[in-house]
């Protein structure tokens, strides 16, 4: 079961949920968390487990070789990015440009662009309990997102059984990285707020998951803040509430610590318990 | 010696452009020669990503030696112009064409 | 004309409705630019009607001519990216998954692959209730926000503030430290950075400042909720004293955020509170220092 937590815009509170709602249901059984949002990664500020599987991760870039090159050219006028240009008698690669085509190092005339794996960042890999957490990190300075998610989530298929809930905490917004992250998903929760930033932002991700063809839910977080804006709306679209996570000064105080919440505040516990048994049911399919 | 400044318009009257991957031109003066001559950059606007280097490229075929300039080349251009052995001068974002050869003669703008 | 940037690198702290607020303060005397693209909520706020809008187009897409197509597979086979399936000998471009690189195109033996220009959005020049001009832009599903959206977006408010001749252009910056950012910053004269005292809150503020000092810009610092964690609020303004960035103001945390928010307000038009002054302060201050 793969569930992504996913929001229109950041700072909704999807990485409070998400860290959250792994350790709950990790108080009675196996789950996976998985932070996507490999741009900024800090699922791990709250969750605090033992390293057990370290991986660097690489993306396929090309590589000048100055003794076969002709200076055709031919590199810099196929790429589309920029990630090539020639320079009088050299050729240089800018590695974070570079969207991994091969059109540079095939079309290359003297093949002088072989590619060759360069590290984009490094996956870990901790447990702690019932709880296995997996996150990304992007090295500084790389700014292709999609290839070390689509890693990690093949990482996460190749160890782990399809029957544990594994929780993908995605990136946020609606651009390429969010796609990527939620389109392997079973079901995607989105976190939103009920003000008309809230509001507007989820309709924007609701757009996203309709022409992605996902089955998604609603939480709405700080309830009891703002208005029913974003309550009226669901309910016209049909898109199911899954739960309501109350406006709580302690709760954005926890945060600030870096704390789980829902062990200091029982109504926390309340709304992730509902989470939990809705998760449960699309299991058996009762949601269908 | 040929000085390229990242600018807004043609003249030495024009306004400094203070971005140097998407500048809308370079006015290049070759005080030997006591020549102007212009590029137009326009295009790089079209350019989603990467402008910088793309920009920095040019600047590199234009053979200038000197680089007067706003906020400086970000990381990739500035790798670029590295190996175009140029010396950039940059804070003259909000001047005149003609302001900012003078504050580089005078030595008032820092180096980047 | 002074160009000030408005960032913060994390969401959620507020920037839009502060930046918001000085776009209101500012009125005639400045034109505001919207290049928070992903998550466009100040038009909420400051209410634009458009008086032109026209297609952005950025990067570009490949099409299958299917009749010159002769369904050799040759594309399918170098594509990267799985973005041309074939069903019944017949070859598609999945949009979603097709990068651009322009590969296929180039290799076709018929060429019967174009490469199109992709419509990914629209951008706006607006008149808002605050008397100010406002551009601002709107992606389609699946776009991402770019350097040259943002650049697009800069470029179209600086022209109207020197044709009308206006003192200020007002960024509300767009968030992380890519691409966008950088365009964002790039040929700013002062950068209002918005931070508050969270663990990650501190660690964007920290990594986005890199890129404002890299550009030689001179920055000032809001911190938002400045009484969640004195703590942390602490290790900001030692932060800001040790790299010489103005602190500009703190803010207590304070439900009037979503309250004004809620009647489609700024801060500092919805009626008398404790940030109101604050706020005012802060942007006579920027207007000051920029």
């Amino acid at each position: 079961m793969k569930i992504a937590i996913a929001s229109g815009k950041g700072g909704t509170g999807k990485t409070t949920l998400s860290t959250n709602l792994a350790s709950y249901l990790a108080e009675n059984e196996k789950v996976v968390l998985v932070d996507l949002d490999v741009e900024e990664p800090n699922s791990g500020l709250f969750i605090a487990g033992q390293l057990v599987h370290e991986d660097d991760k690489y993306k396929m870039i090309p590589e000048w070789k100055l003794h076969t090159c002709s200076l055709s050219g031919t590199c810099q006028d196929v790429c589309n990015f920029h990630a090539v240009i020639r320079l009088g008698m050299e050729v240089m690669v800018f590695p974070e440009l570079c969207h991994s085509c091969y059109a540079c190092s095939e079309l290359c005339p003297t093949s002088s662009l072989p590619m060759v794996p360069q590290k984009m960042g490094v996956l870990r890999h901790y447990q702690k309990g019932h709880l296995s957490f997996v996150e990304s990190r992007l090295d500084i300075g790389q700014e292709q997102a999609v290839p070390l998610i689509s890693q990690t989530i093949s990482y996460i298929d190749q160890e782990f059984p399809e029957d544990v809930i594994k929780l993908y905490d995605s990136p946020p917004g609606t651009s390429c990285p969010v796609i990527e992250a939620t389109k392997e998903a079973d079901f995607v929760i989105l976190v939103t707020e009920p003000t008309p930033f809230g509001l507007h932002d989820l309709q924007l991700a609701v757009d996203t998951m309709r022409e992605l063809n996902k089955k998604f839910g609603v939480v709405i977080n700080r309830d009891g803040i703002g208005n029913d804006g974003v309550l009226d709306y669901c309910h016209i679209e049909k898109i199911p509430v899954v739960a309501r996570i109350p406006s709580d000064r302690r709760i954005a105080e926890l945060y600030s610590r870096g704390e789980l919440i829902y062990t200091k505040i029982p109504e926390v516990k309340q709304q992730l318990l509902q989470i939990g048994k809705y998760i449960k049911d699309l299991q058996i399919g009762v949601n269908e | 010696m040929k000085i390229a400044f990242t600018t807004k318009g043609t003249e030495w009257d024009s306004l400094m452009d203070a971005r140097f991957g998407r500048t809308e031109y370079f006015m290049v003066y070759d005080d030997e020669k006591e020549e102007i001559s212009h590029f137009d950059n326009q295009s790089a606007a079209d350019t989603a990503h990467g402008a910088g280097p793309q920009t920095a490229k040019i600047l590199f075929d234009l053979n200038a030696n000197v680089l007067v300039t706003g906020n400086g080349p970000g990381g990739n251009a500035a790798t670029v112009l590295q190996k175009a052995n140029l010396k950039i001068y940059v804070g003259a974002g909000e001047m005149t064409v003609k302001e900012a050869y003078d504050a580089y003669l005078n030595g008032k703008l820092a180096e980047f | 004309m002074k160009e000030i940037v408005v960032i913060s690198g994390k969401g959620g702290t507020g920037k839009t409705s502060i930046t918001a607020s000085f776009a209101y303060l500012g009125g005639k005397d400045v034109v505001v630019a919207d290049c928070d693209v992903d998550a466009a909520d100040m038009h909420l706020l400051l209410k634009p009607e458009h008086l032109q809008a026209e297609n952005f187009y950025s990067g570009v897409i490949a099409e299958i001519d299917q009749d010159s197509c002769t369904s050799c597979g040759e594309c399918a086979e170098i594509c990267r990216f799985n973005a041309i399936p074939v069903a019944n000998d017949i070859y598609t471009i999945d949009p979603l998954n097709c990068e651009g690189c322009g590969y296929c195109a180039r290799i076709c033996p018929v060429e019967a692959i174009a490469m199109n220009s992709q419509n990914v959005g629209d951008w706006y020049v607006s008149n808002t209730k605050a008397g100010n001009r406002m551009v601002h832009a709107k992606l389609g599903i699946g776009a991402e926000n770019s350097g040259k959206l943002v650049a697009k977006v800069k470029n179209e408010a600086k022209n109207i503030a020197n044709e009308t001749e206006k003192e200020f252009v007002i960024v509300d910056g767009s968030p992380g430290i890519g691409c966008p950012v950088v365009s964002s910053l790039s040929g700013a004269s002062f950068a209002v950075l918005v931070t508050e005292p969270t663990v990650s809150g501190f660690h964007d503020l920290e990594r986005v400042y890199q890129l404002v000092k890299k550009f030689n810009i001179r920055a000032g610092c809001i911190i938002n909720k400045a009484d969640l964690n004195p703590q942390v609020t602490e290790k900001i303004e030692f932060f800001l004293e040790e790299e010489n960035i103005v602190h500009i103001s703190s803010l207590p945390y304070d439900e009037i955020f979503t309250e004004a928010m809620l009647e489609g307000q700024t801060i500092v038009e919805f009626g008398d509170n404790a940030l109101k002054e604050i706020i005012i302060e802060s942007w006579e201050k920027i207007k000051n220092v920029a």
